[in-house]
């Protein structure tokens, strides 16, 4: 593999985390990584690309309050018609990434894997299926680059030390009316605590919990372990917590040192969201629940009841 | 306003899941069910459309015809219609040719509004919806937490890493619904029996000009092996004798995070 492209999404003045882990990872695959980024910050990013391995970093400007998916995936398209194809465009999971992968795909008419979990040097792809408990591998058959979309924490991120990429400017063709979705205003959720994805401690609720109310002990448990509290999908799309604290599948990907389910069953959705934490601890009230074929620690018994014991204990120490 | 809603039809999230050893094509022979997460777009484009006063849900299907209990939930929900592309042909379509697919079928109705889902349930590519929007030449917004229309705009909360953006766009516009956005209602018995007479226009890829692009022939990209991942083994486990959480500050401790 000789010229590998990876999508770098800016975040706060740096790049996003899975943005480097996939960098670090791309340094190994034998070839020249060029990264792509958006938001005229390139100067500014250069030195933190560069440290992760990309020798390039090229970026698409200030996208004028554009949602990222059309102007990027043009300008990708743009620089594959304007300097070839590489031998693949990885881009990590999140909400622009998808949009960047699936415009792309469509424009390229090229196939596009999502989900994966890893990428080896021959183009296999790992992708982790029902719940985590099979891995399907996948490759590419047709030609073009093929698109690896990547989720979060499928590889660790280190510095490479290496000098600050060469930054070149990229811009799109005309993108007509797929460009006119535009962010008007920006609202941040006022979070207390570490960030989900990096917290060491996670105290997670589900169905289990009864109503919406007795989140507030989830909440306590973890603000009381310096942690933060995430859900399963279920309380999610009943509205009790909001969808930044979804845990699995379809929300974040998790590792910490330890995991504390409460109330969760376990549903393969869940799963794939948290299977790779150090330590997983378990409280439900069916011994049954998949959940305890995993966890190190299980705890069968009433969340309502071991959840404010579980406080007091911490409280008192 | 007309709005085509993107639907599929998935087997049974509750019963156990698998793929053929030979194909690696994920088993649907069991009974076939409308993905929930797509109950959430049905309903939504049923509340714009009787907001704005006119206009019909259409529902937009790809997939097999033999059981079409799924679709018809979409219809008895209050879906005036349905077109399903169903073909022997299209087994192993990958993402991209199953966005060809539905992006033809919907420039038939020639929407003012898609709906999809974030993903489905079964497959969770992710991507379909907005291959589909680079397909149709149109704006897309994904991960929409609320979405209002207001003449020719379409205003929506879009979910993000840390609380959401407000985002507008012109229609016509294709737009990814999270789970939760509405609750979407339960079908009623009149609108069970009123789906029985709905149309369902059943097509096939061929009738779409696609035949070549779709199957797994025409597909990107190949399964090459599935294999066990890894597994975690179970480790204690107690009953709660009013000890439990005094053995969950013991594990910390033991693990050093306390």
């Amino acid at each position: 593999m000789s010229n590998i492209w990876v999508v770098v999404e800016p975040a706060n003045g740096a790049l996003s985390t899975t943005s480097l882990e996939i960098l670090t990872h791309a340094r190994t695959l034998g070839g020249t990584v060029s990264a792509i980024t958006w938001g005229g910050q390139g100067a500014t990013l250069a030195a933190q690309a560069g440290e992760y391995g990309a020798t390039t970093l090229h970026d698409a400007g200030d996208l004028a309050g554009a949602l990222p998916g059309a102007p990027v995936a043009g300008a990708i398209a743009a620089l594959v018609a304007s300097a070839g194809a590489p031998d693949v465009i990885l881009i990590p999971t999140s909400y622009d990434g998808r949009d960047i992968a699936g415009r792309l795909s469509a424009k390229l008419n090229t196939g596009v894997l999502t989900n994966v979990t890893g990428y080896s040097a021959d183009g296999t792809t790992e992708h982790p299926v029902f719940g985590g408990t099979q891995i399907v591998n996948a490759r590419f058959t047709s030609g073009g680059p093929g698109i690896v979309v990547i989720r979060a924490k499928s590889f660790a991120a280190e510095s490479a030390g290496g000098a600050a990429a060469t930054v070149n400017s990229i811009a799109a063709g005309d993108l007509g009316a797929t460009n006119s979705a535009k962010i008007v205003a920006s609202h941040v959720e006022e979070r207390v605590g570490p960030k989900l994805e990096e917290a060491a401690v996670i105290v997670s609720g589900g169905r289990g919990l009864g109503e919406a109310s007795a989140f507030a002990l989830v909440e306590d448990a973890a603000k009381l372990l310096n942690g933060a509290s995430g859900a399963s999908r279920a309380i999610v799309d009943a509205g009790w917590v909001p969808y930044s604290k979804q845990v699995g599948q379809t929300g974040k990907t998790v590792k910490p040192t330890v995991y504390i389910a409460c109330g969760i069953s376990g549903a393969t959705q869940h799963m794939v969201g948290m299977k790779g934490s150090k330590n997983i601890v378990a409280i439900n009230k069916d011994a049954d629940a998949p959940i305890f074929q995993v966890a190190d620690f299980g705890i069968v018994g009433d969340v309502h009841k071991v959840l404010p014991a579980l406080i007091e204990k911490l409280k008192s120490r | 306003m007309n709005i085509v809603v993107c639907v599929k039809q998935i087997p049974d999230p509750a019963a156990p899941a698998s793929l053929d050893p030979n194909t690696h094509n994920l088993d649907r022979t069991g009974k076939l069910i409308l993905d929930e997460a797509d109950t959430y777009g049905v309903e939504m484009a049923l509340q714009l459309v009787d907001k704005a006063g006119a206009g019909e849900v259409t529902v937009v299907s790809m997939g097999s015809a033999a059981d079409l209990s799924g679709v018809r939930n979409a219809l008895a929900m209050g879906a005036a219609k349905a077109i399903v592309v169903s073909d022997d042909a299209l087994r192993g379509t990958d993402a991209l040719g199953t966005a060809k697919v539905l992006a033809a079928a919907i420039k038939r109705v020639n929407p003012d509004l898609v709906l999809c889902a974030t993903e489905s349930s079964d497959g969770y590519t992710g991507t379909v919806p907005v291959q589909v929007a680079e397909l149709l030449g149109l704006p897309s917004v994904t991960f929409a937490k609320s979405v209002t229309v207001d003449g020719s705009t379409i205003k929506i909360d879009r979910q993000t890493d840390g609380g959401y953006d407000e985002v507008t766009s012109p229609l016509p516009a294709v737009v990814t619904v999270t789970a939760g956005v509405v609750e979407p209602r339960y079908a009623s018995f009149k609108g069970i029996m009123a789906a029985k007479s709905k149309p369902v226009e059943e097509l096939t890829a061929a009738d779409l000009g696609l035949a070549a692009e779709t199957g797994a022939a025409g597909a990107g990209q190949q399964i090459t092996s599935v294999v066990a991942a890894e597994s975690r083994a179970a480790g204690e486990k107690y009953n709660d004798e009013g000890d439990g959480a005094d053995r969950i500050v013991a594990f910390l401790e033991s693990i050093k995070v306390l």
